[in-house]
């Protein structure tokens, strides 16, 4: 009986001095801690807070952001995170909703200021008319894969800057100053990557994955077909038939894929058409040259306009 | 019979008082959310997506429905199928010869408000009706990593028992589930988890129920029934590989809970056992896939050891000549099985199950009881198509050997249809 009783006084007491004592050692840290569940939004953050903030890409250029698991290290992560900064719009429905209710974290929970959703900041295209599996994995919320578009991350910027400031009040005119900052080199970089795409205008692609409808309308692509029959479905081989049989009739210059995308299928038709594949860096890291935001599209515009050029 | 160091078994409601009021004065203290304004939304110019598109229905539920069923072909009469020697109970067994609709599974899960989650699935199968599966809230606003998980839920002791059977990677459960957790356990009472601050990720937790399903029995006392602690850690190794390992311990105090088994002379008769029974399970998974990208290719290795030891009186032939006798067991069981994923919708697994009838001393009652020396063992062999993330067809070849001398070839296939809500995926 007395045992009995040790153990559970001393059990309570672990607990009042876990709620109690952490708590405030939490919120004492100098930094921010942000997990960002894309690469883009890591550098993003970066860009914004400099060294106010400790920052940790739950993904990597390599992978998909749809297929990821909640793995341990992910629920570590978000345990000790302050923000998270995300895609939203159900790109991470697989599994940002498992690592929000198994991190015992409730300042990042749907709802609260240490949640940043990007879509949700920007205007969405590709939101399906009708919501039926049967045309894939659909997003109901709109197309989510918005960091191809430099315009957007504008936005998307100016939103997470404000974010960050209402997070960590002693420090929000630093986030201001950098985004000020930021926002001037971005329309200067953005200004110099339209002049130098003017040869892309109406160029007619085949992507492997309807994942750059926000490049297609910044640079104005004309997308005339895709490898994927549907969103979340591999190519069957009639898909891949009546692909060749489209660019038959419409032909196009290059096939677009992304760094994570299996390369099969664009090699497939790259071997019966002859189109070049570009393969893009997608997002942040996605290859040697894309080591921040701007060498992003640096990167992205370097290899689109070397695929046209004669 | 020695003490157990079982500090909560029967637990005296007034003292679990004082731990309850440390948690619900964490509860109330963590922060609110705030109103929409929090989030705040962007400028109107840039037109949010998600914000204004709420409708009276979007505060409904995610509604998600499971439809799996197929067919099964089974060399031996499945009604001659038992683990001898092994008192289990549950719903256990290679199920039944022919075409079959399994459970369809309903699954209901939204916020509460800014402080609770919940979810509830319901099992629909012509046997058994509409069972709930699960139904249980948990915080998301307790601070320092501590979730609290009530209601009716899956234990979470090892690996494979807290996942939903269609998220497993073979038709059925393990031998050692079987065996000793009756296939899968469920737990109705209080769970706490709580997360350390750490890279690595470590979490401990501990389990207070009813002690209802096996190893337990229903009850008719106040307290708990059974307990259950368990650990895990995890991490990664380097981008392409993912690992997690756990201990756990479950203790249960089981009255009168019965089991059909055969006796010396092969008839068919009930015993019941009463007593402690402490199960340890230790388990561990491996993942892989190039880069960590799991679209085209992964390798998944994933294993549990289970001992369970009993102690107690069993009534043997509980119905006929109810002979009380004092009952001891150790016996122990095991899996180890890999998936590969070979290309995009295709993989393939290989299984392997064991288990250890180990020492059973019946004291009295041993003659009545049916002699088992045999180990029972199976290889089970996986082919599973994935056209979609919402649909799956699963053929599965097992060589069962658990009964005595007898080999089984067991043929499964089977489909899972998942509709609606996007479901999120379980490491
Ligand atoms: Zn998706």
């Amino acid at each position: 009986m007395t045992m009995q009783r040790w153990t559970w006084r001393s059990a309570a007491g672990l607990l009042a001095a876990l709620t109690l004592g952490l708590a405030p050692w939490a919120a004492a840290r100098a930094e921010l801690r942000v997990v960002a569940c894309e690469p883009e939004w890591a550098a993003l953050t970066t860009e914004l807070a400099g060294a106010l903030a400790q920052v940790y890409s739950a993904t990597t250029a390599q992978q998909d952001p749809h297929q990821v698991q909640a793995r341990p290290s992910l629920i570590a992560a978000v345990r000790r995170a302050d923000l998270l900064v995300c895609t939203g719009a159900e790109l991470e429905a697989g599994w940002l909703p498992l690592l929000q209710r198994q991190a015992g974290n409730p300042a990042i929970q749907p709802g609260r200021p240490g949640l940043f959703e990007a879509a949700a900041q920007v205007e969405l295209l590709g939101v399906p008319a009708r919501l039926d599996r049967a045309d894939g994995d659909v997003h109901a919320a709109g197309n989510p894969h918005i960091q191809t578009d430099p315009r957007r991350i504008a936005r998307v910027a100016a939103a997470l800057a404000r974010r960050l400031a209402e997070l960590d009040p002693p420090h929000a005119a630093d986030y201001e100053r950098r985004h000020a900052d930021f926002a001037q080199r971005w329309q200067a970089a953005i200004t110099r990557w339209e002049r130098s795409a003017a040869p892309l205008k109406g160029l007619p692609i085949v992507v492997q994955h309807q994942g750059f409808p926000y490049l297609e309308q910044w640079l104005g692509l004309r997308q005339v077909a895709a490898l994927e029959p549907k969103p979340g479905l591999e190519p069957s081989s009639a898909h891949l038939q009546a692909v060749l049989a489209t660019l038959q009739r419409e032909p196009a210059r290059l096939i677009l894929r992304a760094a994570y995308n299996d390369g099969r299928g664009s090699m497939w038709l790259a071997e019966r058409t002859r189109l070049p594949v570009v393969a893009l860096p997608y997002t942040v890291g996605g290859s040697e040259a894309a080591r921040d935001l701007f060498g992003l599209f640096d990167d992205t515009l370097a290899r689109l306009l070397k695929a046209v050029q004669p | 019979m020695t003490p157990h160091s079982c500090f909560s078994c029967s637990l005296p409601l007034p003292r679990s008082l004082s731990a309850a009021a440390v948690l619900l004065a964490g509860l109330a203290a963590a922060p609110v959310a705030r109103s929409a304004d929090a989030a705040a939304p962007a400028p109107a110019s840039t037109a949010p997506a998600s914000a204004q598109r709420a409708a009276a229905n979007a505060f409904n539920p995610a509604i998600s429905l499971i439809l799996s069923g197929g067919y099964t072909q089974l060399q031996r009469d499945p009604a001659s199928w038992r683990l001898a020697g092994f008192q289990t109970g549950g719903e256990i067994g290679p199920g039944s010869r022919g075409f079959g609709l399994g459970e369809s599974e309903l699954g209901l899960s939204a916020s509460i408000d800014p402080r609770f989650f919940g979810s509830m699935t319901v099992a629909l199968s012509d046997d058994e009706g509409a069972a709930v599966e699960e139904a249980y809230a948990q915080t998301t606003a307790l601070p320092a990593g501590l979730t609290l998980k009530f209601g009716r839920f899956l234990s979470a002791l090892g690996y494979q028992n807290e996942l939903h059977a269609h998220a497993w990677a073979f038709v059925d459960a393990p031998l050692a589930h079987q065996a000793f957790l009756g296939g899968q356990r469920r737990e109705d009472g209080p769970q706490l988890r709580w997360l350390a601050p750490t890279e690595l990720f470590a979490e401990l937790g501990a389990e207070l129920g009813r002690g209802e399903t096996h190893p337990g029995a229903a009850r008719k006392k106040n307290g708990a029934g059974a307990w259950t602690l368990f650990g895990h850690l995890g991490g990664d190794i380097g981008a392409s590989q993912s690992w997690r390992a756990g201990l756990s311990l479950l203790s249960a105090r089981p009255q009168g809970r019965e089991s059909s088994v055969l006796d010396a002379a092969g008839n068919e008769v009930t015993h019941a056992f009463t007593g402690h029974s402490r199960t340890w399970v230790l388990d561990g998974v491996w993942k892989w896939a190039p880069d960590g990208n799991a679209h085209s290719r992964w390798v998944s290795l994933q294993g549990e050891w289970m001992r369970r030891s009993e102690r107690g009186t069993l009534v043997a032939d509980r119905t006929g000549l109810a002979s009380v006798a004092p009952y001891r067991a150790t016996q122990s069981g095991a899996y180890l099985q890999g998936v590969w994923q070979f290309m995009p919708g295709w993989r393939a697994g290989l299984r392997g199950d064991w288990l250890r009838v180990g020492t059973v001393d019946a004291g009295a009652n041993a003659a009545l009881l049916e002699s088992a020396r045999h180990d029972p063992s199976r290889t089970s062999l996986l082919l599973d198509w994935v056209p979609s993330e919402f649909s799956r067809v699963r053929l599965q070849v097992a060589q069962d050997r658990v009964r005595a001398g007898v080999n089984d070839r067991q043929v499964m296939l089977q489909y899972q249809m998942s509709l609606g809500a996007h479901g999120a995926h379980s490491y």
